[in-house]
């Protein structure tokens, strides 16, 4: 049960682009086609899980025990940038066609602050292991869920004849206000 | 004259957040209010001026191949110093903004910076253009955090202007945040086009 708020919780209660502001900016970049936003989705789902458990590790195993906390910032980072091309370069040898679908989001998840966010967050929370899973999970999941819809909605709007100054970037903001209005709803829910 | 050129260009003719649109979560989230607004900014500002600074004056020393990990590196410590800072002399500023402080690791503007001007320019210059780009990005957060303090509490820097029932509190919440930078934004746009 426990577990399951957490999900419902990190997917729509508090969803991690419309309602806590993280990853902005692939979510306003990879978002013009559905086909884009699935990969990207992926992408975000696989490193976010397995840098969310090498982080907590980290935490707990060596940087608590040591004393050095105040490292937390500069370890994260440089674990996710090695991370991110460890598993490019692992996915390219044992599996080129999921390779192919995700390759070129990859490099780009680096400077994705939900990654380093999410490390961040759960650490913050006090999680434990599975917590933490769970919730890089539901996260990541919560990602996709507001990406895909967003992209579908953008593709409508292409075909839409709109004021020069609102076309691009200011519309796409402005729709993702009426779709954060939307998961507002889900306020209360847990 | 030169040298107030490159200020300028972070403040009016680049400005990150509303020419480049870069750097859009701290933009997003910290602007519930001009002063939230504003030490973020400042708080960015700081750390652009120092990473462009070291990034400048070891930028013949680092190897081509491990560029973006050095930068990385040197924008984190500065970071962690900003981080550690804050904690210990404004902890009510930290609670706050919070996870905010950490992100601007990945602040695509600091990077972008580093990458973009200060690895191929003097130091000098490179500061200018941190200050340039920090003022701009203050700026801009600071007109959308008044915009959005405003609407939403009818206040600006805590000042009342009209009366707290009328505020409309949509404007503090998320939604508010995107709908007011897509208009600004927009704003922007038309003003640019006419002139």
């Amino acid at each position: 049960m426990h577990y399951i708020i957490i999900f419902i919780a990190a997917v729509f209660v508090n969803n991690i682009v419309l309602s806590q502001f993280l990853g902005i900016c692939p979510f306003l970049g990879v978002s013009k086609k559905v086909d884009t936003a699935i990969g990207m989705s992926a992408a975000v789902a696989f490193v976010m899980t397995i840098a969310t458990i090498c982080t907590f590790l980290l935490q707990k195993y060596v940087l608590d025990p040591l004393g050095i906390g105040f490292l937390q910032t500069l370890t994260f980072i440089l674990v996710i940038a090695a991370l991110v091309q460890m598993v490019e370069i692992v996915l390219k040898k044992v599996s080129p066609a999921l390779y192919q679908a995700l390759g070129i989001f990859l490099p780009l998840i680096t400077t994705n602050c939900t990654i380093l966010g999410v490390a961040l967050i759960v650490i913050q929370k006090d999680f434990t292991l599975v917590e933490s899973i769970v919730y890089a999970i539901s996260t990541a999941i919560g990602y996709g869920v507001a990406l895909i819809l967003f992209a579908g909605i953008r593709q409508q709007l292409e075909l839409v004849n709109l004021p020069k100054a609102m076309n691009g970037t200011p519309i796409a903001l402005v729709t993702a206000g009426i779709l954060a209005m939307a998961f507002m709803g889900f306020a209360g829910v847990v | 004259m030169n040298k107030l050129k490159i200020i300028l260009n972070g403040i009016i003719k680049e400005n990150p957040t509303f020419v480049l649109i870069l750097g859009m979560c701290p933009t997003l989230a910290t602007t519930t209010s001009a002063i939230n607004g504003m030490s973020m900014g400042l708080a960015t500002t700081f750390v652009l001026i120092c990473s462009n600074i070291l990034i400048s004056a070891v930028r013949n020393l680092v190897p081509d191949k491990v560029h973006i990990p050095a930068y990385i590196v040197i924008i984190a410590s500065f970071v962690t110093v900003l981080q550690l800072c804050m904690e210990a002399y404004l902890p009510d500023l930290n609670a706050t903004l919070g996870l905010f402080i950490p992100l601007i690791v990945v602040n695509c503007i600091v990077l972008g910076r580093a990458e973009a001007y200060a690895a191929n320019n003097n130091v000098f210059d490179s500061a200018l253009d941190g200050i340039g780009m920090g003022l701009g990005f203050t700026l801009a957060l600071t007109i959308l955090g008044c915009v959005r303090e405003l609407l939403g509490t009818g206040k600006i820097f805590n000042f009342t202007i009209f009366p707290d029932d009328y505020g409309m509190i949509l404007f503090i919440l998320a939604p508010g945040a995107f709908i007011t930078l897509g208009l600004l934004i927009a704003l922007k746009n038309h003003l640019g086009t006419k002139g």
